[in-house]
């Protein structure tokens, strides 16, 4: 049987040996006749040829192996490590090429060069190639469990660092610096090759293992000494930004500081910021509720136009405010214009975060966790040496976790940080932990890391001896100061008038119908009643006494009304959720009367 | 029913919530289970055991996944295997082609019956029971029934057509040898020195004419069934003790009294009422209850199509509209009124 050949998923025609078209086809690629980023394979079981060569394929590069001889000799070798070839070159060369997933399964691919024999195509470039930027840069990840390093590397992702040196020029809606990042002292290949210590994301932190109360459930001690040395320290920048925009009526909105007449007028106090341009200037401190950009708009319904003719102008403010609970200083205004050719304002507001009671840490192992105290450096234990940990994690984080690659990253750091050299963790081929044992016992360490530390408060030694290492750190953007939240009276919903919801309406936490089932079977009813309407959406309703209808007080009147038989009648004050008048009243918008039968309380 | 003194330590305050507490007391370990059920997926299920089972059971299906029996025996019949397995044969049921290979030759018009010795031998029945059956079995028609060692011949005679054969073929290969309808496997157990049957598929009412079988020791897990044939209150033990098997051999505690209460409520109609909108839930006495619950609009057009009062007795009503509820602390009152 004629085995087809599909290009691109396309079917082109037949072939009759199609391991012989496979092997043409990948020496002309090879020889630089096809285009590198052709893919072939041969599928015995649906008897078919692929030749794909569109884009979005994943491919991996790999050493070319001729009958158990890597094409990449000493010769070649040589010269990259004089910098006479690169990369590029050795593609180019027919030594180096791309596969993708489908012809990886024509390949025998060596892991090691040593092992090479005659059946091989491909060799390795280097085994640490088979993890991509983030698991790349783990240190010792082939020590941890999988899902250990997944978390580590999704926790990687959120670390705070600096993203970009010309951080100045980005007016990113939130984005974080870090004050002082540092390289890691146990980096990777993937980590110095992609260069990535350029915008470091983390510190070096000196570690001990300690079990000591305040960091009980993945809690962790922090040095208050260090934080005041800047230890973990990032700056946040948020951007707020208002637009002129004109509307279809041919008005537009302005900058101004708004007149005290317009619509929506905040009070004089939250304008004393703004220029006569109704701009705010930089280094300003600012709070919530203080206005950046004053803004005002046209009505959003044209006006009749009055008896003398004239429109009259009724303008609305909207200004952009710092949202409450937030403070900052203006770091930067940007005036520009916009895509649609508007005048734009941009205003970038700059917050100090020094780590806080709860703000979230993680090592690169997925060890991660929240601060549970800052303990001022002289409570702080220390060693025999006068070292202070800038960081103490509890013991009980390792053993179910079996995080080896922490404790190996631990031993490095140290011994680095002794020897004054970075220590290569990469997976599977890195620096030893047997290297690090003579490092530190060279030095007059512990060859296992353990300390003999003393507490400050008693002046008594430390009944065991302490594992202290050094750990790259680094600081999630999980900041406690922009998740906290409580309330005790706020704003409503307009429909139900019952609690808004989020933080950032200042909302309340959902009392919800579990809750409600567990203070049922406590059989607390005045509880509940104080909850779900005392403190929710209580109301008072009118009910007719003669028709039990829902009656209203007339204003304009100044008297209560009955829908149905009208007013001069007696009426009953009822309590009731607004919840319940808003379900009378759609009951009724469906067509049907409801009707409230009362009677004296028992 | 002895009546025993009840210590008042144990007794209920009075207004105390117990059906909430029943509900949450089952409800918990229940969402435990549901994690743990998921294990499973994949393995031969059998009967099924877990959430899927308490679900079948608490919505009262009149056809549950996997009907099972568990027989009881006469004194006679319980002591040996011997005679347990004679009680077994004639409940399990049995076609004629489970025990023999039926083949018809339309040519020739004739139908062959060889009857594979192991199997009658297995499920106790002789060839010349066999012959007998299919000789009432085309008793009064135009053909000859002749055998010879393990093989019936029928011969038809002219009169038939072909149609008319293979009509007979079908419903002769699923000729009903011996066995009770509806069970589909009969097993011999020993527990406690002595033997018992258990069977997958359910029939108490015929089961019990069976000979041998102890009929005051019939078991079955199909509640309705139960409900059908031995009355409400038998099904309301075997919902008791069915919920409580499901949550044992998940090793999960629950006090019998919460299940007691589940299967008081399910049964207190004389009927198994199953919980949810067709059953408890929907049969509240209250329009807003019932709104609250499912399907709003169908509740409260029908409520003003007949001009349904709601006398505010329950407790969604009485938390919708904003009072206390007719529980615990709500349901006490002053006796003397200042």
């Amino acid at each position: 049987m004629n085995t087809g050949v599909y290009v691109n998923g396309c079917l082109v025609g037949y072939h009759d040996n199609p391991l012989e078209l496979y092997n043409q086809l990948v020496a002309s690629r090879r020889k630089g006749e096809i285009t590198k980023h052709a893919n072939f394979s041969y599928n015995k079981t649906f008897n078919s040829f692929y030749i794909n060569t569109d884009r979005g394929r994943a491919r991996r590069p790999y050493i070319i192996v001729d009958n158990g001889k890597s094409r990449l000799t000493q010769e070649l070798k040589d010269k990259l490590n004089s910098n006479e070839i690169g990369w590029e070159d050795l593609v180019n060369m027919g030594v180096i090429e791309y596969l993708d997933a489908e012809e990886e399964e024509m390949a025998y691919i060596a892991q090691w060069e040593n092992e090479l024999n005659e059946k091989h195509t491909h060799l390795e470039v280097d085994l640490i190639s088979v993890l991509g930027t983030v698991g790349g840069s783990l240190p010792y990840p082939n020590h941890n469990l999988s899902s250990r390093n997944a978390m580590a590397a999704s926790q990687t992702k959120q670390s705070l660092g600096l993203y970009s040196a010309n951080y100045t020029n980005y007016y990113l809606s939130r984005s974080y610096i870090m004050y002082y990042p540092q390289l890691p002292l146990v980096t990777t290949r993937t980590y110095e090759n992609l260069k990535m210590g350029n915008h470091a994301a983390g510190q070096n932190f000196v570690v001990a293992v300690l079990s000591y109360e305040y960091n009980t459930e993945d809690a962790i001690i922090i040095n208050k000494g260090a934080l005041d040395r800047g230890m973990g320290r990032v700056v946040m920048f948020r951007t707020s930004t208002a637009e002129e925009k004109r509307y279809p009526s041919g008005q537009k909105d302005k900058f101004e500081i708004p007149p005290p007449t317009i619509l929506g007028y905040r009070s004089e106090e939250a304008y004393r910021y703004l220029g006569s341009d109704g701009i705010i200037s930089p280094e300003v401190n600012v709070k919530g509720g203080d206005v950046l950009i004053g803004k005002t708009s046209p009505p959003r319904f044209l006006e009749e136009i009055s008896v003398f003719g004239i429109i009259e102008e009724k303008k609305r403010e909207s200004s952009v405010t710092v949202k409450s609970g937030q403070v900052g200083i203006v770091d930067s205004v940007m005036v520009t214009d916009s895509l649609g050719g508007n005048r734009m304002v941009e205003v970038r507001l700059r917050d100090i975060k020094v780590p806080e009671l709860g703000d979230k840490f993680a090592a690169r192992s997925g060890q991660k966790g929240v601060i549970g105290m800052i303990l001022p450096q002289e409570d702080m234990p220390f060693t025999k040496d006068g070292i202070v940990p800038d960081l103490i994690v509890n013991t009980h984080a390792i053993p179910s976790r079996m995080t080896f690659g922490h404790i190996i990253e631990m031993m490095g750091g140290k011994a680095g940080s002794i020897v004054g050299k970075r220590i290569d963790g990469s997976a599977f081929v890195n620096d030893n932990i047997d290297d690090f044992k003579k490092m530190l016992k060279d030095n007059g360490f512990d060859e296992y890391c353990e300390e003999e530390m003393f507490d400050p408060i008693t002046g008594r030694k430390l009944r065991a001896k302490i594992f202290v290492g050094v750990v790259y750190y680094q600081r999630l953007h999980h900041l406690v100061s922009n998740k906290i939240h409580a309330r005790s009276r706020g704003p409503v919903q307009l429909l139900t008038r019952q609690p808004t919801e989020g933080r950032a309406r200042g909302g309340g936490l959902r009392f919800g119908e579990m809750e409600r089932d567990c203070l049922i079977g406590y059989g607390s009813s005045m509880l509940i009643k104080e909850r779900l309407l005392e403190e929710s959406d209580k109301s008072t309703m009118l009910v007719c006494a003669r028709c039990g209808s829902i009656g209203y007080f007339d204003y304009t009147k100044n008297k209560t009304v009955c829908p149905i038989c009208g007013d001069s009648n007696k009426f009953y004050k009822v309590e009731i959720s607004y919840a319940f008048q808003l379900l009378l009243d759609e009951i009724i918008s469906l067509g049907v009367n409801p009707k409230i039968l009362l009677e004296d309380k028992a | 029913m002895v009546k025993k003194k009840i210590k008042d330590e144990w007794k209920i305050t009075p207004y105390e919530p117990i059906g909430v507490v029943a509900a949450q007391s089952i409800g918990e370990p229940g969402t435990q289970m549901t994690m743990r059920a998921f294990h499973y997926a994949g393995m031969a299920e059998q009967v099924p055991t877990g959430l899927p089972r308490l679900i079948e059971l608490v919505d009262a299906r009149k056809t549950p996944k996997q009907p099972i029996m568990e027989i009881h025996l006469n004194k006679k019949f319980a002591k040996s295997e011997k005679k347990a397995m004679e009680v077994a044969h004639r409940i399990e049921y049995l076609l004629l082609d489970q025990v023999a290979k039926v083949k018809e030759d339309l040519g020739e018009k004739t139908i062959v019956i060889t009857i594979n010795n192991d199997e009658i031998k297995y499920h106790g029945i002789s060839v010349d029971n066999i012959r007998s059956k299919v000789r009432s079995f085309f008793k009064e028609k135009d053909v000859r029934v002749t055998s010879k060692d393990n093989k019936i011949k029928i011969v038809f005679g002219n009169k038939n057509k072909l149609i008319d054969i293979r009509k007979v073929y079908i419903k002769l290969s699923k000729l009903h040898l011996s066995g009770v309808k509806g069970i589909e496997k009969a097993m011999v157990i020993q527990q406690n020195d002595e033997y018992i049957i258990f069977t997958s598929g359910s029939n108490i009412s015929d089961v019990r004419e069976v000979e041998g079988v102890d009929t005051a020791r019939v078991f079955s897990n199909d509640v309705k069934e139960v409900e059908k044939t031995l009355g409400i209150e038998a099904a309301r033990t075997v919902q008791v003790q069915q919920v409580k098997y499901v949550m044992d051999s998940q090793g999960l505690y629950v006090d019998v009294r919460h299940i007691m209460l589940l299967a008081d409520a399910m049964c207190f109609d004389g009927e198994i009422t199953s919980i949810g909108r067709h059953g408890l839930a929907g049969g509240k006495p209250s329009v807003f209850a019932r709104a609250a619950f499912e399907e709003t609009v169908r509740h409260i057009t029908e409520a003003a199509v007949t001009g349904t009062v709601d006398r505010l007795q329950g407790v969604t009503e009485n938390i919708l509209i904003g009072q206390t509820v007719p529980l615990g602390t709500g349901r006490v009152k002053l006796k003397v009124k200042l």
